[in-house]
């Protein structure tokens, strides 16, 4: 992609920031504009959590060209606590314990380079929920 | 709004063509189709074909396909619609005839994918996704469609060699289509021993990239029979979509647009499931057939991999798919694909499929897939008389 269409999306890949519906309360990933489920307008910046859980998941063992240096790598749809699915590579697990309804929640991470100038894109990652410390 | 029909057929064989450019095979797909209809000139060329700008640095193939067959002068354009691009043409095609403004046209479907080196066809591919939300995270077309295998063996309870029939069914059909990339019958284990792509989709889920083209030649029924005694008609047409990435999907383990676009051809056919003789689907990897038999309603949700299980995909079986070998093993040109399943389609209907006859063919149904479910094109045909 070119390097004005990654900088537009800053707020969705370093934030993840969607929209509401006004009409229906609809949580809406990535942000559209008229909502999917009511066909109202939805132009109400909300701001997700970056909670989830595994819906699915894959190993990829044949690289996209660009994500070589990650192969094998786990790509999941996440399950946003408010509602939506996510795309997304999965960070900091080992494939093998990967599984569904795994909790997970959002980091930041390189994604890939891009072009002859090494353009280094940025975006959501998730990776397991650490357990919690124990207090006391 | 008139009735059409499918008045000529032609196809390449689908493989490695080394030795021939996008036109070339285009060409040879459009000729053999009007030889076969004897009409030698037509009003229109609609072109299915998804990824000649990234493959082929060509683009504008109306024109150019055109003029190459002898057509110069005529309207030619050409429809993009992801692996759904040959179908949505021959939709585009039928819409041209059914409205009384166009009397013949041809339809091609044409993909020349071996030219460039793997990982930029696998990165082409993947433009069939949503670049901003899916392809950006290293997800290929393979993968989305694994993260949906995944799921429907979960929700399901579904191992993964339940779906070696599919591809098993789809190499014994290809074995005797002399069109066809891959010949040769394969066993469990051969889908058990394959190479893994992307967990849990391995090599034999998977249809390969291929280079080919096909072409029909549609005319009003009314007069089809001046052109050719074996016409075939299309009683049934609908082109569906849903949302483009699977994310964004009310249920993702269900093809809406395919559900969609069955339904709307089955209303316009007057028919059912049950009275469809045998069905081309968009068997692009091996959970596809099983989402596709369930939204087009041979299956329960969660049970179309079970026809695979127990033999009724068959040619002799309730609803034999893939007759020539499907996407799998016959290959996966991908915009000329949606045009293969029609002519396969023809010959079935025309009683010309040799060895891959089924039984008394009187009504056919193919089904086109465009990215992992978001463009979905149905026709259905009968054979006349
Ligand atoms: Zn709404």
């Amino acid at each position: 992609m070119a390097i004005p269409q990654n900088w537009r999306l800053q707020n969705q890949r370093y934030r993840l920031t969607g929209e509401v519906c006004n009409t229906c309360g609809a949580k809406l990933f990535p942000p559209r504009d008229v909502c999917p489920e009511c066909a109202k307008p939805a132009y109400e910046p909300f701001q997700f959590a970056g909670k989830g859980e595994v819906y699915s998941f894959t190993v990829l063992s044949e690289a996209l060209a660009g994500y070589e240096a990650y192969e094998p790598y786990p790509v999941a749809l996440v399950k946003l606590q408010e509602g939506p699915l996510v795309t997304a590579q999965l960070t900091d697990v080992d494939p093998q314990d990967v599984h569904i309804g795994m909790p997970v929640e959002m980091v930041t991470r390189k994604l890939t380079e891009e072009g002859e100038d090494g353009l280094i894109v940025y975006g959501y990652k998730f990776r397991p929920v650490l357990k919690p410390a124990v207090n006391g | 709004m008139r009735d059409v029909s499918i008045i000529g057929i032609g196809q390449t064989e689908v493989g490695e063509h080394w030795g021939k450019s996008l036109r070339h095979l285009a060409g040879d797909a459009v000729l053999a189709a009007m030889r076969d209809a004897g009409v030698e000139r037509a009003d229109a060329l609609y072109v299915g074909n998804m990824l000649s700008g990234e493959l082929n640095g060509q683009e504008h193939l109306g024109a150019l396909i055109a003029d190459f067959v002898g057509l110069r002068g005529i309207e030619a354009v050409k429809v993009e619609a992801a692996c759904g691009s040959g179908a949505a043409a021959v939709r585009m095609g039928y819409l041209a005839v059914a409205s009384g403004l166009l009397d013949v046209v041809i339809v091609v479907g044409v993909e020349k994918m071996t030219d460039q080196k793997g990982p930029v066809t696998t990165a082409s591919l993947a433009m069939a996704a949503d670049a901003e939300y899916e392809v950006v995270n290293g997800v290929s077309f393979v993968s989305l469609n694994a993260l949906l295998m995944q799921r429907y063996m979960h929700e399901y309870g579904v191992r993964h060699e339940d779906f070696a029939g599919f591809p098993i069914n789809a190499h014994k059909n290809a074995a005797t289509n002399p069109y066809a990339m891959f010949r040769k019958p394969i066993s469990l284990e051969t889908f058990k021993r394959a190479r893994m792509v992307a967990a849990p989709i391995n090599l034999m889920d998977s249809s390969p990239v291929a280079d080919g083209a096909a072409a029909v030649v549609l005319a009003p029924s009314d007069v089809a029979r001046k052109f050719q005694p074996l016409s075939v008609r299309i009683i049934g047409s609908a082109n569906a979509t849903d949302a483009l990435a699977v994310h964004d999907r009310r249920d993702p383990l269900f093809l809406s647009a395919a559900a969609l676009s069955a339904q709307k051809a089955y209303r316009q056919a007057g028919i059912g499931p049950n009275d469809v003789d045998f069905f081309e689907l968009h068997d692009a990897f091996s959970i596809t057939a099983a989402l596709s038999l369930e939204a087009a309603g041979f299956a329960e949700r969660g049970r179309g991999v079970y026809l695979a299980k127990d033999g009724e995909i068959t040619l002799g079986g309730r609803i034999p798919i893939c007759t020539f070998g499907g996407l799998k093993a016959r290959g996966h040109p991908v915009g000329a694909t949606g045009v293969y399943q029609v002519v396969e389609a023809v010959l079935q209907l025309r009683h010309q499929a040799g060895p891959n006859q089924v039984k008394n063919a009187r009504i056919g149904m193919t089904q086109n897939i465009g990215g992992s479910g978001a463009t979905v094109i149905t026709h259905i045909l009968a054979a006349e008389g």
